[in-house]
């Protein structure tokens, strides 16, 4: 069996003796990467995915391991149906069933909505919201048997809290994101198994670069978020401590939706 | 899967899951229904993935309707075997 490691702390972790291990999708960098190494930091085996950037990932990895905890990086397009039983197979043969999951690989595809192609429309849709129902669909079944799982979606406060012009796709993918989460929660609250949401403002990372100069004067906290500050969420609502904690979406914005 | 799994071996497993979700033993009998044992949908849900895991046979959702008792889903997976 998989051991995890002791956390340095105790106080987020499940505590309860099952066995398992976290996948984040979409962790090679930014918010994703923040929220690996959050979790391997609480105890949990990681699957660190990624779709192409290899590299970073495996530095994901690395300094999870220097660290002394435990990581794969593992490479899927998660928008691929076959793939997804496959990078589920590998995590539970190397780190055990996955009980904990984060579904926060997300594309943008920007354009005024006259402008937005059905091409763009439908990558947009496929990787935010089908690809996450999808994984977890599929992350629930060892969840129900185990009594114990952990969903988080990082939704945004692009959706249903706001609009942002150029962003149909991407408000229609989050927003459907946030009542897919609600609906599962109330599906398998009594297994145990909570499916949260987390909604990131502006947040410093690659896919934010350029999006937020005039922005910023209109965030209450004056200044932009850090991919650890969204990590801190998810590792809350991914401990025990949250345990009646389930269906919410937890905005993390500095105000900026206050 | 396996050919030689028997009927009562099946029935046996679905007793079983039934005591993990919470029947009553003295209330689990081939023809009790569900619906009086206090299993609910994801029960049934989680006994389609279990007869899944252990039989390798695959119960929709569809297949799953009008199933009431615990001989009609031996029945069901009985008839998905052959």
């Amino acid at each position: 069996m998989n051991e995890r490691p002791e956390a340095a702390g105790s106080a987020g972790r499940a505590g309860n003796g099952i066995e398992g291990c976290a996948l984040v999708t979409g962790a090679s960098r930014g918010i994703g990467a923040a929220i690996a190494k959050a979790l391997a930091r609480e105890g949990w085996p990681v699957g660190v995915n990624y779709r192409s950037d290899a590299e970073s990932a495996e530095a994901v990895v690395k300094e999870i391991t220097d660290a002394g905890g435990r990581a794969v990086a593992v490479q899927a397009d998660i928008v691929d149906p076959e793939t997804v039983d496959t990078l589920f197979k590998r995590l539970e043969e190397e780190l055990g069933p996955v009980l904990v999951l984060v579904n926060n690989a997300g594309v943008r595809a920007d354009g005024l909505s006259p402008q937005i192609d059905d091409e763009d429309w439908a990558k947009v849709i496929d990787t935010n919201l089908s690809a996450a129902f999808r994984l977890t669909r599929r992350a629930l079944r060892p969840m129900i048997r185990n009594r114990f799982g952990r969903v988080v979606n990082i939704a945004s406060i692009v959706g249903a809290e706001k609009a942002n012009p150029g962003q149909a796709n991407y408000a229609a993918s989050k927003a459907g994101l946030v009542a897919m989460t609600k609906t599962v929660a109330s599906e398998v609250a009594r297994r145990g198994v909570t499916v949260n949401a987390v909604a990131p403002g502006l947040i410093e990372t690659d896919m934010t670069e350029g999006l937020g100069n005039g922005l910023l004067d209109l965030v209450p906290a004056r200044r932009a978020g850090t991919p650890d500050e969204v990590a801190a969420c998810v590792r809350f609502l991914t401990s025990g401590d949250a345990a009646y904690v389930t269906g919410v979406c937890l905005t993390v914005d500095g105000g900026l939706t206050a | 899967m396996s050919t030689t799994v028997t009927r009562e071996q099946i029935e046996q497993r679905v007793f079983t899951a039934l005591e993990e979700f919470g029947a009553e033993p003295d209330q689990i009998n081939a023809d009790a229904e569900f619906e009086g044992m206090d299993v609910d949908s994801l029960d049934l849900v989680e006994l389609a993935q279990i007869v899944e895991d252990e039989y390798g046979v695959q119960l929709k959702g569809e297949d799953m309707e009008g199933i009431k008792t615990v001989r009609q889903a031996v029945d069901l997976v009985m008839s998905k075997l052959q």
